[in-house]
């Protein structure tokens, strides 16, 4: 108790210099959010256990269902499917990002947040970063899956990594995207519409599940200027020996250019929350 | 403003669209170091004073300075130096209570060893320690609570904003709290904020205290202060059937009719109940009882805003303010 009542003496002072706080918190805030995300994921097996085993169903299923109706270029559908699922994990789940804004609005910890010293860029980063734990696993666990069913990538290790980092690029920018509508809509209802809206058509308007050459003319000229589809065709260079870098290179940019700008929006987002509060 | 306010509010406004007046002009002082109380029923602009007063909202119009910084400009200062326990309990269930209290401490820049350090004390001090490791979806309401709190104090702020603390506990749980908010004040030299809806809750903790009423600061003062300006005893009749108006009572004052409820002010009660028998029955109304009573908080309600408390209280969130 003597120390409480010691620190009443010095109570009103910050507990550290304010622009060293701010410096450290920029890294640090943003970790330990995405921990807290992390820590609870874990404590839930079997939610553990869904969401990594949804797409290995994805690619078993429809590897099965498209086998002999889509013509893979090289003949080897699930080896031509394999990047796709992996985009479409990652959309996916990064599309119900806005779910722990809504929550964590409902039990008030939201406000809790805002009442501290957290810059609202911190909250944001850490929920991406947390995301995007979920969705590297999620790319991992694909991609050794796809090779255990004799999918192979000759593309190199170069291009694999460029891939993973597009599929993290897309995730952040949908689920900046999901937590803006979160702040903004405030009912899970509302953004389960919202975010089946974009994702949905932007996931059958790309070439993710059947090769560019087989689209409807119109499809492939919607296709692109689809993130999804750009994320998509990065993807597939990871199964070419001979990766065309002209591809990747513009795809990629814009993917960059996105996630910068759907993150930015996404944190000014908190104004408008803090409006109707 | 005065060095030794806490905080000072003066004339803020708080409109939401829909023209959704919440509060329309609430100034406010309080000392360093007192426990201050803020009084009025659902929607009389509480919740939305304290959200203006934490940064969670900005003024329409109107200046707060909490802490000596303005809240308007300087909201990261104001931030710094305040704990806030709003009506949720913002806890989060899916870890544990040390969890809880650690991330909070990381988010104001505590860390190492002096943070586990100021965590346990917080546990010890709210008997929160044996159930420290467990997660917080299985602790009982009033523990949550007490996490809250202390989540509220675990970077040491020199002030406390309470809102509803006590809300949906049950009364063992309430009485606790009570015991903890009085210590901080006392033995911190915290300056707490506390708005309520329990009269016996102002009565018992606050040192001032303010009632407001539809965004409205209507009396201010101590409640010693606020009864004393009510001369004379309260007198309640309950009738055994309401009439249609409130009848003439010889001797009495501020005769108000809730339904079957007659209240009104005398100046000697004792005396003067045979008066207000007699004039009852010429009246034609039969009393199933009369009671008579020194001034409550009740009784200050009843008079600033014209309605008894009882009827406004319900323990539900302010719904006109959101």
């Amino acid at each position: 108790m003597s120390a409480l009542v010691q620190s009443g003496v010095t109570a009103g002072t910050p507990t550290r210099p304010a622009d060293e706080r701010a410096l450290r918190g920029v890294v640090s805030d943003p970790v330990h959010l995405a921990g807290r995300g992390v820590r609870a994921l874990l404590r839930q097996p079997w939610f553990v256990a869904i969401t990594l085993v949804q797409p290995v169903v994805w690619l078993l299923l429809f590897g099965a269902l498209f086998e002999n109706v889509v013509p893979a270029p090289n003949g080897d559908y699930i080896a031509y499917l394999t990047p796709g699922i992996v985009v479409m994990s990652a959309l996916f789940s990064s599309g119900w990002a806005g779910m722990g804004f809504i929550t964590d609005a409902e039990r008030g910890v939201m406000d809790r947040l805002l009442v501290s010293p957290v810059r609202r860029g911190s909250v944001m980063t850490g929920s991406l970063l947390y995301q995007q734990v979920t969705t590297v696993v999620q790319t991992l666990v694909i991609l050794a899956l796809g090779f255990a069913t004799g999918a192979r990538f000759p593309g190199g290790v170069g291009i694999m990594l460029v891939f993973v980092a597009s599929v993290i690029l897309l995730a952040a920018a949908f689920a900046s995207y999901s937590n803006a509508l979160a702040l903004l809509l405030r009912s899970q209802e509302s953004l389960i519409g919202a975010v089946n809206f974009v994702v949905l058509p932007l996931s059958f308007l790309s070439s993710m599940l059947v090769p560019t050459g087989s689209l409807p003319g119109w499809i492939a000229a919607i296709a692109r200027w689809n993130p999804v589809d750009w994320t998509v065709v990065i993807g597939r260079q990871t199964l070419s020996a001979d990766v065309d870098w002209s591809v990747v290179g513009p795809r990629f940019a814009g993917l960059a250019a996105l996630a910068v700008v759907a993150g930015a929006l996404a944190a000014r987002s908190f104004a408008s929350y803090q409006r109707s509060v | 403003m005065p060095a030794d306010l806490a905080i000072a509010a003066s004339d803020l406004v708080k409109t939401y669209p829909g023209d959704v007046r919440a509060v329309r002009g609430v100034s406010l002082a309080v000392p360093a170091g007192t426990v201050f109380g803020l009084l009025g029923p659902n929607g009389a602009g509480k919740s939305t004073t304290v959200k203006i007063l934490t940064t969670l909202t900005k003024a329409t119009s109107g200046t707060a300075v909490v802490a000596g910084h303005d809240v308007d400009r300087q909201p990261d200062a104001v931030r710094r130096s305040i704990g806030c326990v709003f009506q949720k309990h913002a806890v989060d269930p899916e870890a544990t209570g040390r969890e809880n209290l650690l991330l909070q401490g990381h988010l104001y820049g505590l860390r190492g060893g002096p943070l586990r350090a100021r965590a346990a004390e917080l546990l010890g001090r709210f008997g929160l320690a044996d159930a420290a490791g467990r997660l917080v979806r299985t602790w009982s309401g009033g523990m949550q609570r007490k996490l809250d709190v202390a989540m509220g104090l675990v970077h040491r702020p020199s002030v406390l904003f309470l809102d509803e603390p006590t809300t949906g506990l049950d009364p063992e749980a309430r009485a606790d709290l009570w015991a903890e908010i009085g210590g901080l004040a006392r033995d911190e030299g915290l300056t707490v904020l506390l708005t309520t809806h329990y009269l016996e809750e102002a009565d018992r903790l606050a040192d001032q205290l303010v009632i407001v009423d539809r965004g409205r600061v209507v009396a201010a003062g101590t409640a010693e202060q606020l009864k004393s300006e009510l001369r004379g005893d309260a007198l309640v009749v309950e009738l055994g059937a309401a009439p249609a108006v409130p009848p003439d009572l010889p001797g009495a004052r501020e005769v108000t009719l809730d339904g079957r409820t007659l209240r009104a002010r005398v100046d000697d009660g004792a005396r003067a109940v045979p008066a207000v028998l007699a004039g009852l029955e010429a009246a034609g109304l039969v009393p199933a009882s009369v009671t008579v009573a020194r001034p409550s908080l009740d009784d200050v309600y009843l008079r600033h805003t014209g309605r008894a408390f009882a009827a406004d209280a319900t323990p539900e969130l302010e719904g006109a303010a959101r």
